[in-house]
């Protein structure tokens, strides 16, 4: 708590400028305003660096756990390799959303961020991004690991790693959205997942579906395009509806 | 009558849906009931909490 | 002489109009019902390549249409409580919600039995049924969030987000579950497609959707009485009308005499 408290004062840093502007009460603009946002949090992570490995390795157990559940057949693995790895990822960023607001709304710093004279959805836009290449960023790297585990060909392990980088972000939108929703209730993360995996089902279904398809000798140039559409679209209008869903936890 | 209930051999499948359904509505129902009777219940409460 | 609408949107008003009007729709629920199977069961053939079995669909559709239905109305409910403020409108929302979860469970249910004698099992991953599936966690998402939220306008406007959210991404899901089924099966039949319609068995069924429809008006207006009573319980008029008292002047909202 304490290092949370030091690092909201000025500090001689370089994001001190962004800081001052934030705290200061001069009107911010939307850049300013992600970019403190998002090295703020950065930070914060850093510190805590035992959870960001956390969810790494929750990913690579989840994924190990399914040719000991399953079978260890090559060809069976092979197959449902890129189904697997996007439900992991699915998991693992559940696991990690609820601290995405949760901290910063325990210790009261979240209204602040409302209050401040920053525009809230680029605040918002820093945090998930910050939230992004902490949690979302790992997987992707982590994907060709997986990929090899499951004896993927080299060029769906690719197309893997590609979707991932493609879906994660919209995956940490949703995300977003449903963490504002359900701050401060008693509610775990059940709740949650109720309410983020069903609506990341089309993520999975293309984000699945682009090395399945490659493997078979198809391309994955559809799934990629609306994976990429829905990356835009998540960029345009996450910011404003999770600044909204923010604002709702406050009134 | 038997070939109302039998449906051609389908009846297993044709009376539990049905079956189903005319369940979900009674149950819907009944609950709207106990829902208005503890609503009124509740009301009433407080208002007699007001003025004894 | 001019009706003026708005002031219907106080609860307090809107309250014995609902009372009022659920007879009528209940009423025209039960007649359509008969109606329905009696052109269901007795009037239409029996189908030549599923038999009697193709009977479910009298049902099974009316309650998939009306899930489907009921999240875009309440999602239209939900829109109007955040851009007009309107207690009303959210309540309205809240009412809806376990009524379209109830026929997106039975629609899934119905197309379980109707899938079994006809395509040999009860689940099948066909895009009709899994996007019924999503949408009943649709449904429940909304329900679990307002249960989590104690602050009742909180909950009106956090689970109204959501429920935007979702009915946004209703098409998208179905697009990209439809696109995914047609796919891995290749086929392009529908698991649970409909035979080959008779006129007096697409009569039965459009009969039947609007069976469903007013018993879902109905249902949805006893319920949100219900929650009005719930939510209002601090005003005169519930009180006067829950200890049995005639209501006083003071506190009385409009002049539609509470029933």
């Amino acid at each position: 708590m304490n290092e949370r408290a030091t690092f909201a004062a000025p500090a001689a840093s370089a994001t001190a400028s962004d800081a001052d502007a934030v705290q200061g009460g001069e009107t911010v603009g939307v850049l300013q305003a992600v970019r403190w946002a998002c090295a703020r949090d950065l930070l914060l992570a850093l510190r805590s660096r035992a959870e960001l490995a956390l969810i790494v390795v929750f990913f690579v157990l989840v994924v190990s756990l399914f040719p000991l559940g399953v079978s260890p057949e090559p060809q069976l693995l092979q197959r449902i390799a890129p189904g697997i790895a996007w439900v992991a990822a699915l998991l693992a960023s559940l696991l990690s959303l609820p601290r995405l607001f949760a901290l910063d709304h325990a210790d009261g710093t979240l209204e602040q961020l409302v209050l401040a004279p920053a525009p809230l959805p680029a605040l918002v836009a820093g945090k998930v991004l910050a939230h992004w290449l902490t949690n979302g960023l790992p997987l992707v790297l982590l994907a060709p690991v997986a990929g090899i585990q499951f004896g993927m060909e080299t060029d769906a392990i690719a197309t893997l790693t590609l979707a991932l980088l493609l879906g994660t972000p919209t995956l940490s939108w949703l995300g977003a959205v449903g963490a504002a929703l359900t701050l401060g209730t008693r509610a775990g993360s059940a709740l949650l997942a109720l309410l983020v995996l069903p609506l990341a089902v089309p993520i999975l279904i293309f984000g699945a579906g682009a090395p399945e398809s490659v493997a078979v000798g198809l391309g994955a140039q559809a799934h990629l395009s609306l994976l990429g559409a829905g990356l835009i679209a998540s960029w345009v209008f996450g910011p404003f509806a999770t600044a909204l869903a923010v604002r709702i936890a406050y009134e | 009558m038997t070939g109302m209930l039998s449906m051609g051999g389908y009846g297993f499948y044709i009376w539990c849906s049905y079956g189903a359904l005319a369940l979900a509505i009674v149950v819907e129902v009944w609950s709207l009931r106990r829902r208005r009777a503890q609503a009124l219940e509740l009301a009433r409460m407080a208002a007699e909490e007001e003025n004894p | 002489m001019t009706i003026s609408w708005f002031k219907y949107s106080a609860p307090a008003n809107f309250y014995p109009l609902a009372g009022r009007m659920i007879p009528w729709f209940a009423g025209a629920a039960v007649l359509l019902t008969v109606i329905g199977m009696y052109i269901g069961f007795v009037v239409a053939p029996t189908d030549a390549t599923q038999g009697e079995a193709y009977r479910i669909i009298f049902i099974h559709v009316p309650t998939a249409w009306m899930a489907m239905f009921g999240y875009c109305v309440m999602a239209g409910w939900c829109a109007a409580s955040l851009i007009w403020n309107t207690r009303l409108s959210a309540m309205m929302a809240q009412a809806l919600a376990p009524t379209g979860a109830m026929f997106a469970f039975v629609s899934l249910w119905t197309g379980a039995f109707w899938g079994r004698p006809t395509w040999g099992t009860y689940w099948v991953w066909d895009a009709r049924l899994t996007s019924t599936l999503i949408l009943l966690f649709l449904y429940l998402g909304y329900m679990a969030l307002r249960a989590a939220i104690d602050e009742p306008r909180r909950a009106d406007r956090a689970s109204a987000l959501l429920a935007i959210v979702g009915v946004i991404n209703v098409p998208i899901i179905y697009f990209s579950v439809k696109w995914w089924n047609t796919l891995h099966q290749g086929a392009t039949i529908s698991a649970t497609a409909a035979p080959k319609m008779a006129h007096t068995m697409l009569a039965a069924m459009l009969v039947m959707i609007f069976a469903a429809w007013f018993y879902a008006i109905a249902v949805t207006l006893h319920r949100v009485r219900s929650i009005i009573l719930e939510r209002e319980a601090h005003t005169d008029w519930v009180r006067a009308l829950a200890t049995g008292a005639p209501a006083g002047q003071a506190g009385r909202v409009g002049t539609e005499a509470s029933r």
